[in-house]
């Protein structure tokens, strides 16, 4: 139970940091709080977007469906449900893999360090190994 | 230790309500934040490290004045906090614009050339560009000069640009929305980069007939150059 309200609360702060850059792309926010300038090279960059999509704006996307499933495996109703639970760890694997993309083009194409962006990579990160040992967890035959 | 964990196992989850609190409160915390920075004054930066886009340039080529029809075309490199262009600009630029521009022998392209070793260079050149949108641009070059030494030196400039901008006539509320957006930050790069290409040495710099003439060109200099190149016969 402490891992999944664990996966709810990354959810929610992975969604909390693409809306931050999400509204920082739209002229909300102003100056982005960086300390570096990396930031704003990244966010500025042809590379914040992906097949015409912001990039912040499908990390919102992403976290929400996240917080969903994770909403989800939270509750008892679908405790003892393994689709949530398999769907959450789908698909934030397949949100490392794409982060692990991002990575590669602030590495070696932007050549600059959103430190956001790594926080965002630090939390998918997270919460991928977190679902997968928790359904490794339910899926054991004496969970 | 075998008992502990089965005990651990089989102790009951912590109450589902108590855990959608929980994040139902960090939710509430993390959107009162961004509300609070959505809400705030802004601070305005315009990032000089911009990748310039296609829609960046697409159909703008500086702020010209003067006749379509006019014979020369005469292009100033300059930069809002040098203080070269600022005395050109407040002492010849009035009278060009009389003698040559008014009376359509010349069409008159201002370009940003926004330099490193300037801070308030980009925001000034991007608050020009704002009151553009209004149509008060060259209203707003001229006051941005004129006042240059009381901003030049601030930490942040902003806050008097804008003060400027309501002074020549431009809707804050509209103004304020252009700069937090810094849409312009990828043309002003983009006119830097054309004038780096061009071979623009300094500020000002004018380009003439396809030659560049550095330095605070005194008119009567400008109209000899402009008066020699239009009686050269057309190749």
């Amino acid at each position: 139970m402490t891992n999944r309200l664990a996966l709810a609360i990354l959810a929610v702060a992975g969604l909390f940091i693409s809306l931050y850059l999400w509204l920082y792309k739209l002229g909300k926010i102003g100056t982005i709080a960086c300390g570096t300038g990396g930031c704003e090279t990244v966010q500025l960059s042809a590379q914040s977007r992906f097949l015409g999509v912001e990039v912040a704006l499908i990390g919102v996307l992403g976290y929400l469906v996240l917080l969903g499933l994770a909403l989800l495996v939270l509750h008892p109703k679908y405790a003892g449900a393994s689709w949530p639970l398999t769907w959450l760890m789908v698909l934030a694997g397949g949100a490392v893999l794409f982060t692990a993309y991002l990575k590669y083009l602030e590495f070696f194409v932007i050549h600059a360090i959103c430190r956001w962006c790594v926080g965002s990579a630090v939390v998918i990160a997270t919460m991928f190994g977190v679902a997968v040992v928790e359904w490794r967890r339910a899926r054991s035959p004496n969970p | 230790m075998a008992s502990a964990a089965k005990m651990k196992k089989n102790a009951p989850p912590p109450a589902p309500a108590r855990s959608y609190l929980l994040i139902g409160a960090l939710a509430v915390t993390g959107a009162v934040v961004l509300g609070y920075l959505v809400m705030k004054p802004k601070d305005v930066s315009i990032p000089a490290n911009v990748t310039v886009l296609t829609a960046d340039t697409a159909g703008f080529r500086g702020y010209v004045l003067g006749s379509d029809s006019a014979k020369i075309e005469i292009t100033e490199y300059a930069d809002f906090q040098c203080p070269a262009c600022a005395s050109f600009d407040v002492v010849q630029f009035n009278v060009v614009k009389q003698q040559l521009i008014e009376s359509g022998l010349v069409r008159y392209r201002y370009r940003d050339f926004p330099l490193p070793i300037h801070p308030n260079s980009r925001i000034a050149s991007h608050a020009a560009a704002c009151a553009n949108d209004q149509g008060k641009f060259w209203e707003m070059k001229a006051e941005i000069y004129n006042r240059q030494a009381e901003w030049a030196s601030l930490r942040s400039a902003a806050g008097y640009l804008g003060d400027l901008a309501a002074q020549v006539g431009v809707n804050r509320g509209q103004y304020d929305e252009c700069m937090q957006s810094a849409k312009y930050a990828g043309r002003i790069e983009a006119s830097l980069q054309e004038g780096t290409k061009l071979g623009v040495p300094s500020t000002p710099t004018f380009l003439i007939g396809g030659q560049l003439y550095p330095g605070a060109l005194s008119s009567d200099s400008l109209a000899a150059k402009v008066r020699r190149l239009a009686a050269t016969p057309a190749q």
